[in-house]
């Protein structure tokens, strides 16, 4: 990506007034941190004492403080005036925050005017007084070659300590990631799990009848925000996915009547055909190193999975079942996919090496089960339950565990968060109206809402956390 | 690719009134950053050879046949004796035109998952393509498309409107 941020992780402010404290007395969070984790350090790393049960939490989220972000001087930037701003930022991590079930932010009224010398010295007193057991206080600088500073510090109320501090510099156009990045770090600090505000989504948006829906593909950050349309909705498109660096977006077009993969060029807009085949190739998705694309194509009424260099090439077929075996996705280091196939009758879940070999059935519950997608973490797999209506779910790898995470008429197309903590997927509506909706679950089922979109919307995927 | 959308056929059945018409529909949306090429609508309006219905014409097809379309049961695709009686009526319709070349259209219903359905509507357009070509007709006439659910007739949510989405359409695309 090109606009990388800078991290000045420490000492943003001069004059810390906080000592970190060091204690070793936090309990452990269960669930280790994801690999590709990013900056602030899991809550075992720097123990402090508070800290927030990603299981248990959604039941009683805890209280925090997020008061509008001072500006060290008010000046007009292409994103606004750095006041303004200050007061945006604070909303949109409030917004992350609460949309994690894990916290209830202050309402403003309860909060109080913060000074930039304040930032780095919090009025404890006073946030003891509101109940709130974490503090996320903050500053907007705009800097002389144009960029934007964004300060962002976490506090213990009750320990009077200090748990986290970051910096991010953006360019003005980006200025909403530093909100993301900095409710990611709070997170991440307080949970033990992986940050994921700061991600996109791709998926399909839809308007018109049932009959002759037309269906675009767009773009937009993971709480609704910088929306965008891809494809200008002449050609039916379907199940777009991201490539593993953001850079590009696999998907299925019908354009010009023959329904085919293609990849979508995010910067130039250009796409080109992946497979030149008169047979239908569809259910398209990168491999997590981005060098083969995993994809289905129908021949003669027999579907099977091959995988494709990203570059194109000739495929290598992976199944060969006289059945429908589609939507294979791959296990986050690359030697496994989970696929669908109804060789037993219905459609089932099946896993093999990322060669085709050893493939062995691992759902086994009443019902079908389709569009399996593996978590970024490795540890679970999601997909689509039929059984009567149609819910989302996951279970794990070898099988075990499996769990419905949501309870609606026709539930469809799960997709990861980067911290495979959260599922986005999409929620039709009965009729003619063709209603259809973006949702997010998180792993309890308990914290379920809506993605706020221009029109209606479908196959959503989640793309990686940004640079 | 496809030939030209006929205007006149468009207006003449609800079946293909159904079907849309993917060409007049720009005009709200906003610029194309990308497409290349326009997408012709399914179902009978692509590239009929006579738009006035003449002899050999889509049009001609559908008032000859018993039907253009044959149904099926709940996730299968199997060609069931309706489906035959139909099947064999295209085909004495095909053998009076040898010139003419088809489309057969695969569906489903909307209770199934996408990607399942494109495969499924692959094995029902195929299905009715293996019948028309086991009673006399040459492959090399009958193209196939799935479109998954992606192309319902029946806009309700109920068995009824299921039962006529999963289907197989035969279109007359040209000589």
């Amino acid at each position: 990506m090109t606009k990388a941020f800078l991290l000045a992780s420490a000492f943003l402010l001069a004059g810390s007034a906080v000592a970190q404290q060091q204690s070793g007395a936090a309990p452990q969070p269960q669930t280790p941190a994801p690999a590709q984790a990013g900056q602030a350090a899991p809550a075992g790393d720097q123990a402090g004492g508070l800290v927030v049960d990603v299981e248990g939490g959604t039941s009683s989220p805890t209280p925090i403080a997020i008061p509008v972000m001072p500006a060290q001087q008010i000046v007009d930037t292409p994103a606004g005036s750095t006041d303004a701003l200050g007061q945006q930022l604070s909303t949109i991590i409030a917004n992350d925050l609460r949309n994690s079930g894990l916290f209830t932010p202050l309402p403003p009224a309860q909060l109080r005017t913060v000074t930039v010398p304040e930032v780095t010295a919090p009025a404890f007193p006073y946030w003891s007084g509101t109940g709130a057991q974490a503090l996320v206080q903050g500053y907007v600088r705009a800097n002389g070659d144009g960029t934007l500073t964004v300060g962002c510090y976490l506090y213990d109320v009750a320990a009077q300590t200090e748990l986290m501090r970051q910096g991010f510099v953006v360019p003005p156009a980006d200025w909403r990631r530093a909100a993301h990045k900095c409710a990611d770090s709070v997170y991440s600090r307080l949970t033990g799990e992986g940050p994921y505000f700061d991600s996109r989504v791709v998926y399909v948006s839809e308007t018109g009848p049932k009959a002759k829906r037309i269906k675009r593909l767009a773009i937009m950050d993971q709480d609704g925000a910088n929306h965008r349309f891809l494809t200008n909705g002449q050609s039916i498109v379907l199940t777009p996915r991201f490539a593993p660096n953001q850079q590009s977006i696999v998907y299925m077009s019908y354009v010009g009547r023959v329904p085919a993969i293609y990849v979508y060029d995010i910067g130039s807009g250009r796409q080109r055909l992946v497979v030149q085949n008169v047979a239908t190739t569809f259910a398209p998705r990168f491999s997590p190193d981005g060098r083969y694309i995993l994809f289905s194509m129908a021949t003669g009424g027999n579907t099977d999975i091959y995988r494709v260099s990203s570059q194109g090439g000739t495929p290598q077929r992976l199944t060969n079942a006289p059945g429908i075996d589609t939507g294979g996705s791959y296990s986050p280091d690359g030697s496994r996919i989970v696929f669908e196939s109804d060789r037993s009758g219905g459609q089932q879940l099946y896993v093999m090496n990322a060669d085709g070999s050893n493939q062995q059935r691992i759902s086994f519950g009443g019902g079908r089960y389709a569009t399996p997608v593996w978590s970024p973490r490795g540890d679970l797999i999601a997909f689509t339950k039929i059984s009567g209506a149609f819910r989302i779910g996951v279970l794990s790898p070898s099988g075990g565990g499996e769990r419905l995470l949501t309870n609606s008429w026709q539930d469809e197309g799960p997709s990861w968060s980067p911290n495979g903590r959260v599922i986005t997927f999409f929620r039709s509506g009965r009729g003619g109206a063709g209603k259809a909706d973006l949702f997010m679950v998180d792993l309890t089922g308990n914290v379920e809402r809506k993605i706020p979109t221009p029109l209606d919307g479908s196959d959503p995927a989640w793309g990686p956390l940004r640079p | 690719m496809m030939a030209k959308i006929s205007t006149t056929l468009l207006a003449a059945t609800a079946l293909i009134a159904l079907a849309g018409c993917a060409k007049k529909r720009p005009a709200v949306l906003p610029p194309a950053p990308a497409e290349q090429a326009t997408e012709v609508a399914p179902s009978g309006s692509a590239g009929d050879v006579d738009p006035n219905g003449g002899p050999g014409s889509d049009a001609d097809f559908r008032r000859s046949v018993q039907s253009n379309t044959v149904n099926f049961g709940v996730d299968v695709y199997d060609i069931d004796s309706t489906a035959r009686a139909i099947l064999d009526s295209q085909v004495e319709w095909l053998a009076r035109y040898p010139q003419v070349r088809i489309t057969v259209e695969g569906h489903c219903d909307e209770r199934g998952t996408r990607e399942y359905n494109l495969a499924l509507g692959d094995r029902r357009a195929n299905a009715a393509k293996n019948y028309l070509v086991a009673r006399g007709v040459a492959a090399s006439r009958i193209s196939t498309i799935s479109y998954g659910k992606e192309r319902p007739l029946a806009l309700g949510s109920d068995e009824e409107a299921y039962a006529q989405n999963r289907r197989a359409v035969t279109v007359i695309i040209g000589r």
